[in-house]
């Protein structure tokens, strides 16, 4: 190789090895900041500051859903499987909404309960076809187990 | 020399390239036609629909292959910016600054479909998560590669600072493809996997994986076409790229 093009490699090779160690710590640093969501526990555990505005992510518990008959608010449990935290939404939820279903609300806190502005269904990496679904729920019920991810609908 | 290196050496020159391009061409829109249309056909029509997103889960043969190539020919754009600054053979400067505008392209249709997904799904066209806005970033790199190249007057010149931005850029590749491993994301994480078992019923995966081969060469078809017209404008006043503009006026 000539003296030039070995010159523009290790150059080159340089500035890519210094942009790499950039963004490297801008990721680490930011590993906080670009959190999008806190689980219940985390909640609980005092990581959000109060009165803060923040994404709540995690399962709706099983049977914890309520709507009222007269208006669009809905009550529900979210759960990370370590902590509960009550949920309080008024609007119209996404289609894959429902009990067992990831789901992150934005909103704050108050009184205990989080009062969320804006609900949105996560999905998972999961793809099921129907039949295979609908044998995995007989499977599960006949055994007596809890399908994953509420595999009926 | 080794008859492969003195081949990789003779594909480097445009003329033999130009006639190289040519003889495949044919080949590469072949098998990227019946690639798509075979992958589109399995996705919308044979592949079962999924178990809770019915029928909307189908925008994934188009979302994901487009999510990869984007990726794919970022990488394959900077490798060819990174041979353009160092040994400056004209050929990876056309690679590179041909593959940009087919990048943003695939970039763009993977942030649309995903958000047309994302409404009903989700329940919101956008939202700033890492993977979202990592992507986005990845659209305005390959915007930014495209705008840098049109706006210096010497294309030599142009290509090669265009390709140090690319190759900049580099560093957003693996941010993209962790982001969701590295931050608690609303996209969800990868369901198909290199090594160990992917999350997709093999119904739904074959047409998925024809799809990604297909858009390689749509990829390969659409780059070579762009590079032989770039390679005769660059080479205008050579010989060979008279000749050829002349057997053209005769045909």
């Amino acid at each position: 190789m000539n003296p030039t093009r070995k010159r523009r490699l290790i150059v080159l090779s340089l500035v890519l090895g210094a942009v790499g160690v950039a963004a490297t710590l801008t990721v680490l640093a930011l590993q906080q900041n670009i959190t999008y969501l806190y689980t219940p526990v985390e909640v609980i555990a005092g990581k959000v500051p109060a009165d803060a505005r923040f994404r709540l992510g995690g399962m709706v518990k099983a049977g914890s859903i309520q709507r009222a008959s007269d208006s669009l608010k809905t009550g529900f449990t979210v759960t990370d499987g370590d902590a509960d935290m009550a949920v309080e939404y008024t609007g119209i939820l996404p289609d894959l909404f429902r009990e067992k279903q990831s789901v992150i609300a934005t909103g704050r806190m108050q009184g205990g309960r989080f009062v969320a502005s804006e609900v949105l269904a996560k999905h998972d990496e999961n793809y099921v076809p129907r039949d295979v679904a609908e044998a995995m729920s007989k499977a599960h019920k006949k055994h007596e187990v809890n399908a994953p991810n509420a595999a009926s609908q | 020399m080794n008859p492969l290196v003195l081949w990789f050496h003779k594909l480097g020159s445009p003329p033999y390239f130009y006639r190289f391009a040519g003889r495949l061409l044919p080949w590469f829109w072949g098998a990227a036609l019946a690639g798509l249309a075979i992958g589109l056909y399995g996705g919308l029509v044979l592949a079962p629909a999924d178990y809770q997103q019915s029928d909307a889960f189908r925008i994934i043969y188009v979302h994901v292959p487009s999510a990869w190539m984007s990726l794919f020919i970022y990488a394959f754009m900077a490798v060819n910016g990174f041979i353009a600054l160092v040994w400056r053979i004209k050929l990876s400067e056309t690679l590179a600054m041909a593959a940009a505008p087919i990048g943003a392209a695939f970039t763009f249709i993977c942030l649309a479909t995903g958000s047309i997904w994302g409404k009903p799904m989700w329940g919101t066209w956008w939202t700033w998560d890492a993977r979202l806005t990592s992507e986005l970033v990845l659209l305005f790199l390959y915007l930014g590669v495209l705008g840098l190249h049109q706006a210096i007057e010497d294309r030599r010149q142009a290509a090669r600072a265009a390709a140090f931005l690319a190759l900049i850029g580099i560093v957003n590749l693996p941010i993209v493809h962790f982001s969701v491993n590295w931050w608690n994301t609303l996209h969800q994480g990868d369901t198909v996997k290199l090594f160990g078992p992917s999350l997709i019923d093999s119904r739904m995966l074959w047409p998925l994986l024809v799809m990604a081969v297909a858009t390689k060469f749509l990829f390969a078809a659409s780059l070579l076409s762009r590079a032989r017209v770039d390679l005769l404008e660059l080479e205008s006043g050579k010989d060979w790229a008279r000749q050829i503009a002349l057997a053209e006026e005769r045909a």
